[in-house]
């Protein structure tokens, strides 16, 4: 069993980050409700309000780490110009897409799509733990601030979603593969 | 007990400012796609081409607004409606500018 130094870092991109960022909403949704329906006048224990503040901030780094790895290391791999003469497209995802009118549409609107959406997830997910950091239980005297902080939340799983599912057929289609294998185990 | 309340200035600028971001990404997303010479021009690291330049002008827009707001309102109670119908309109319209069939739609594709 085998992988390659562009699958792995393709699964930490897919799966460490954005997977685990993905899973992490549903909490998001119950901290910031929890501290707003707790309100002021009961503040949360400090331990529960720092536990708060850690996971927000939390999610917002994978949304970082998700976003920049994924613009900045995966998808120049991705979009590798092939020398001349190349016939074997497997190395060059874009390329090998794009090479078949049934394929074409995954890389003209799936990555179209994946590569500008998932920005605005760390843009929102900064936002909301700054607001939450800063507010705090004084959300429940704000309604429309904490319908804010909730509605880009919402939007920021929506993105996530969107680059999550993209990213995943992509990767079926035509995989970011390469550089060294590596070898996990090997059949006796 | 009696719980003072913080001005809703430093919320309000952080929430508005996600939406300039958010409106900046759309915009430039839209123009790089829409004309070559722009998106040559965002190409800021020819590895990931001109989305390197459409990701940071947006962040330093969203930052630099989200400065300059925030030094505005750093102390002022301002309206959250009318910073919610503004952020989530910018928000509307990065996410529809950033949808290729829209973007297809606008440049008669």
């Amino acid at each position: 069993m085998e992988i390659s130094f562009r699958d792995m870092i393709t699964v930490l991109h897919g799966m460490g980050f954005g997977a685990l960022f993905m899973l992490a909403f549903s909490g998001a949704i119950g901290v910031i409700y929890a501290t707003a329906v707790a309100g002021p006048a009961r503040p949360l224990s400090r331990l529960t309000t720092m536990m708060f503040r850690f996971y927000l901030i939390s999610m917002a780094t994978l949304a970082w780490l998700a976003t920049l790895s994924g613009a900045y290391v995966i998808y120049p791999w991705y979009r590798a110009a092939a020398p001349a003469g190349t016939t074997d497209l497997s190395l060059y995802p874009r390329l090998l897409l794009l090479s078949s009118p049934l394929t074409a549409g995954w890389h003209d609107y799936g990555m179209e799509w994946k590569e500008h959406v998932a920005w605005l997830t760390p843009i929102a997910m900064t936002m909301v733990a700054y607001v939450f950091i800063k507010y705090g239980p004084q959300l429940a005297l704000h309604r429309h601030m904490r319908n804010a902080v909730l509605g880009f939340t919402a939007v920021a799983f929506f993105a996530t979603a969107v680059a999550g599912v993209f990213g995943a057929f992509l990767n079926k289609y035509a995989p970011v593969r390469g550089g060294h294998e590596y070898i996990l185990f090997e059949d006796k | 007990m009696a719980v003072q309340s913080l001005p809703t200035g430093p919320g309000a600028a952080a929430i508005l400012a996600a939406g300039i971001g958010s409106l900046v990404l759309g915009l430039c997303a839209f123009a790089a796609d829409a004309e070559p010479a722009v998106g040559h021009a965002f190409v800021f690291w020819a590895p990931t081409g001109a989305l390197s330049g459409v990701t940071t002008t947006a962040i330093i827009a969203w930052l630099a607004s989200w400065f300059g707001l925030s030094r505005r309102w750093r102390a002022r109670d301002v309206s959250l409606v009318r910073v919610n119908v503004a952020a989530f309109a910018m928000l509307l319209v990065a996410l529809l500018l950033t949808f290729p069939p829209f973007m297809d739609l606008l440049q008669g594709k």
